[in-house]
């Protein structure tokens, strides 16, 4: 038998294929992070440039020095907001729904529209809400977009909940059981309590996702320059990222830079409610260890 | 138990509860078909003036009221395609070394920076494509591989920067997290006894993970390269900024095109009448297309991996 | 309770002979020398000393997290998959020290086999391919060289007359029993000097722990044994020599409490504990 120190062809050259795989996946990885790097980078530096303070308080011009986005932050915050206010209270309960009472048939099928729906091109999706708000109310409008925007998020949320609430101990249920508690208020009062900080992480990755759509916007609050009505329902709207598309695509230089700036603040806000959702999960844990 | 009979058993205020939960539930069965009859209802006129032969036609003028999908099928297929071939096997190159290869801390700083990727949103894709890697293409990356290849139909051409190529590169970018999220999970789920077996037969790390991990994991990889093949045909503001909107059926990746999601979100501002219905007619293509890679992704993942009944998240 | 011994070592061995040859006939292939394993700071394994004798089945036997797993993983540096494991001692095989500078771990498995407590055989290759996994890392050879080679190792592991039909079968589609045969016929198939098993029939019932031990008696004419079990009957029954694990308190390291021939340990071993052990007093 071959003692353990000397060393075969066959053995240097399996040797060699495993070193060169390696090499490989290293560098799959460094494939990703160079992109990153690069984006970051380069929305840092063409949009710092655009940061004054007529950036924060102008509205926007399509010709000119570009003006400013405060309709965009407005706009997205109030959108965004709406579509919150739309979204959690369908997704958290039909998560509910799915984490106790979902272990059917119907379930099932409910579970895997839920799946399939996270795939829709959000695109699409504007098309459904421009087809069925736009189309009631006769025009864009606000509550169009916070729709189309909720339809998205409904999915995510609801997937999200039912995972942490099954993540819930069975003997804390239990323990309110036995003390004579209604099951409604076992899962009201002991179990969501409990699973709250991974239902918050879910719904903000949600809001993060959206408060960079473009796509479904086009289609549901059109775009303005003009001030922002208080019109939710049947006025024309717009958003931060709506407003990087439309002056990004001018071709005054000036205006670019201004969807620069634009671009900066929400790659900060959207990465900024991500990494807040992943801390706010980190600091608690549901299963109480 | 039946769902129904725990609702006749029990207090009332648990009946009403459950039943109103139980509404919420079956809200998203209501938008899921809400979505599909809206979109069959608008595309109606289209559907009626230009019947089925729509799908195959290439007629596309708007000006004499000739509309055929092809030329965005085509587009759609053909950059979702390319941009799967590059983020396929880096994705999949990159969960290997997540899970077998990176230490603690590595792991959670790169699954972190994955999980960036996966945040930017698509329109500063769009703009950062176009202004920065456009340009970079054309002078730095197409030269050279034009000198190679360039006699070949793909590479044919003056690169004028937004192109098919360069939106392809931007997609697989976008769908590389996908890619990598899901085949980490598919990968880690492989049981230790099936790596320690092959081990102790006096296997390499790579032998190990190419003899025991990846064809155990085959199908799980599988689900999630279709998955972000999904994800890149319904892709919209990247690409709309990147490919240039022309409507053809281009040979050479160096021309410009378009895309069923980039022709929605490009003419919808001037639409109206037929026009728009056709819009909508390209939804419902999208639509069909997307559910049919995403059901078909999901149903070989869940063959996999170990999660409740019906669902699998990405 | 057996008689104390006398100072007679002779005449034991001729009263009741279990091996045709003196089990002490051989020398050892395995030598381990004051070995400790830790796990990052945690002290897993103490002070191990002992000598594998070639051809001969080696059994370890204690109560449960006494080290005798850890121990067995150490001769084939399987422990390594776990980061922050690491030892500290030599262990030689053949002389050579398997844990030196420049040794491979991939070549130490090379030469010492495992058999695990669960069968764990490929689900997606067939029996045929299942018995040649570790064959084909290595050179290429010809198709009839490898059928051989499979025929020679499921009938070593007492497993040809029930495969031999269906050698295209997935892996999995045998009983635990023969999953776990064509497991030990996948380790005999690479030739290893040593096999290591770590509670290998645990999981099967008792038809398949019989096929087994069987199969184990024709295999120490031709290699090394070594056996981790919680049968003491089984270790009883087939081995010749057996090393008992032991540790005093919660949370102390494993220890190699005795170790000797399989006889004495079980009808006069020189420790308490070990007696106390093996009549079953613990568990």
């Amino acid at each position: 038998m071959s003692s353990l120190s000397t060393t075969s062809s066959r053995y240097r050259q399996r040797k060699m294929v495993d070193r060169i795989m390696t090499g490989i996946a290293y560098a799959c990885t460094a494939v990703a992070i160079l992109p990153l790097t690069w984006i970051i980078i380069y929305v840092v530096i063409k949009g710092l440039g655009a940061w004054d303070l007529n950036f924060f308080t102008a509205l926007p011009q399509s010709f000119g020095d570009g003006g400013g986005v405060r309709n965009g932050i407005v706009g997205t915050l109030v959108i965004v907001g709406l579509a919150t206010l739309i979204g959690v209270p369908v997704g958290v309960m039909a998560g509910i729904y799915l984490a106790e009472y979902g272990n059917n048939r119907l379930g099932y099928v409910i579970r895997f529209m839920a799946d399939t729906m996270t795939g829709i091109p959000s695109i699409v999706v504007g098309l459904f809400a421009f087809g069925l708000v736009v189309g009631i109310t006769g025009g864009f409008s606000a509550l169009a977009g916070a729709f189309a925007l909720a339809v998205l998020m409904i999915p995510v949320i609801t997937r999200t909940t039912e995972e942490i609430i099954r993540l819930v101990p069975g003997s804390i249920r239990e323990a309110s059981l036995g003390l004579g508690v209604s099951r409604w208020k076992t899962i009201m009062r002991v179990v969501v309590p409990t699973a709250l900080s991974g239902i918050v992480t879910g719904v903000l990755l949600a809001v993060a996702r959206v408060a960079g759509e473009t796509a479904p916007l086009i289609l549901t609050i059109f775009g303005t320059n003009f001030p922002l009505s208080s019109n939710l329902v049947n006025a024309p709207y717009t958003t931060l990222s709506l407003q990087i598309y439309q002056l990004g695509k001018a071709p005054s230089p000036d205006v670019v830079e201004v969807a620069w700036g634009a671009a900066m603040l929400l790659v900060i806000i959207v990465v900024g409610t991500s990494i807040l959702a992943r801390l706010i999960f980190k600091g608690q844990n549901v299963s109480g260890r | 138990m039946s769902f129904f009979k725990e609702l006749r058993r029990g207090h009332r205020s648990d009946t009403i509860f459950a039943g109103v939960a139980l509404l919420f539930g079956l809200s998203i069965l209501a938008l899921m078909i809400g979505i599909i009859a809206e979109l069959w209802q608008e595309s109606l006129a289209a559907r009626q003036e230009f019947g089925l032969s729509f799908l195959w036609s290439t007629e596309y003028n708007p000006g004499q009221d000739l509309y055929g999908a092809l030329p965005f099928i085509y587009g759609t297929l053909v950059t979702a395609f390319i941009s799967i071939l590059i983020a396929g096997p880096i994705g999949v190159g990159i969960a290997a070394f997540l899970v077998e290869i990176a230490p603690d801390r590595v792991n959670r700083m790169v699954g972190f920076i994955v999980e960036l990727l996966a945040a930017v949103p698509s329109i500063v894709y769009g703009l950062w494509g176009f202004f920065a890697l456009a340009p970079f293409m054309r002078d730095y990356v197409v030269p050279p591989l034009q000198s190679v290849l360039g006699w070949t139909p793909l590479f044919k051409g003056t690169f004028p920067g937004p192109t098919v190529f360069t939106a392809s590169i931007v997609l697989s970018i976008m769908i590389l997290p996908t890619v990598a999220a899901v085949s980490r999970d598919v990968i880690r789920a492989v049981p230790r006894d099936q790596r320690e077996g092959m081990l102790a037969l006096g296997a390499t790390r790579w032998e190990m993970f190419r003899g025991a991990v990846l064809p155990y994991a085959a199908s799980g990889v599988l689900g999630a390269v279709i998955l972000g093949l999904g994800r890149a045909a319904g892709e919209t503001m990247a690409v709309t900024f990147i490919i240039g909107n022309k409507p053809h059926i281009f040979s050479s990746l160096f021309d410009q095109g378009a895309t069923l999601a980039s022709q929605i979100a490009g003419q919808f501002p001037e639409a109206g009448g037929i026009s728009l219905s056709f819009l909508v007619e390209l939804g419902l293509v999208l639509f069909v297309i997307t559910i049919i890679i995403n059901i078909t992704a999901r149903l070989i993942v869940s063959l996999v991996s170990k999660t409740p009944k019906g669902g699998i998240r990405a | 309770m057996t008689q104390r011994p006398t100072n007679e070592p002779e005449p034991r061995r001729e009263e009741a002979p279990r091996r045709s040859s003196g089990i002490h006939d051989t020398e050892p292939v395995v030598t381990v020398e004051n070995l400790d394993m830790y796990y990052g700071s945690f002290k897993a394994l103490q002070n191990v000393s002992m000598n594998i004798k070639r051809n001969r089945i080696t059994a370890l036997i204690g109560p449960s997290g006494c080290g005798k797993s850890t121990f067995i993983r150490s001769i084939n540096r399987m422990h390594e998959i776990v980061p922050g494991a690491r030892v500290e001692g030599k262990i030689l095989l053949d002389g050579e020290d398997i844990y030196g500078d420049d040794v491979d771990p991939v070549r130490v498995r090379r030469k010492v086999g495992m058999v695990f407590q669960k069968p764990n055989p490929f689900p997606t290759m067939t029996i045929y391919d299942n018995v040649i996994a570790g064959i084909k890392l290595g050179r290429k050879r010809k198709k009839d060289e490898l059928d051989g080679i499979v025929e020679k190792s499921l009938r070593q592991a007492a497993l040809w007359d029930e495969v031999k039909n269906k050698l295209k079968d997935s892996g999995t589609s045998l009983s635990g029993g023969q999953q776990q045969r064509l497991c030990i016929a996948r380790t005999l198939a690479i030739e290893p000097e040593v096999i290591l098993m770590d509670e290998p029939a645990s999981a099967l019932d008792p038809i398949s722990t019989q096929k087994i031990e069987d199969a184990m008696d024709e295999l120490k004419e031709l290699y090394t044994v070594v056996i981790v079990t919680h049968n003491m009957q089984q270790a009883a029954r087939i081995s010749d020599f057996t090393g008992f694990f032991y540790i005093e308190n919660m949370g102390d390291p494993g220890r190699l409490w005795e170790f000797d021939e399989t006889e004495k340990m079980f009808s006069n071993p020189d420790r308490s504990e070990t007696e106390d052990y093996v009549t079953g007093r613990f568990g």
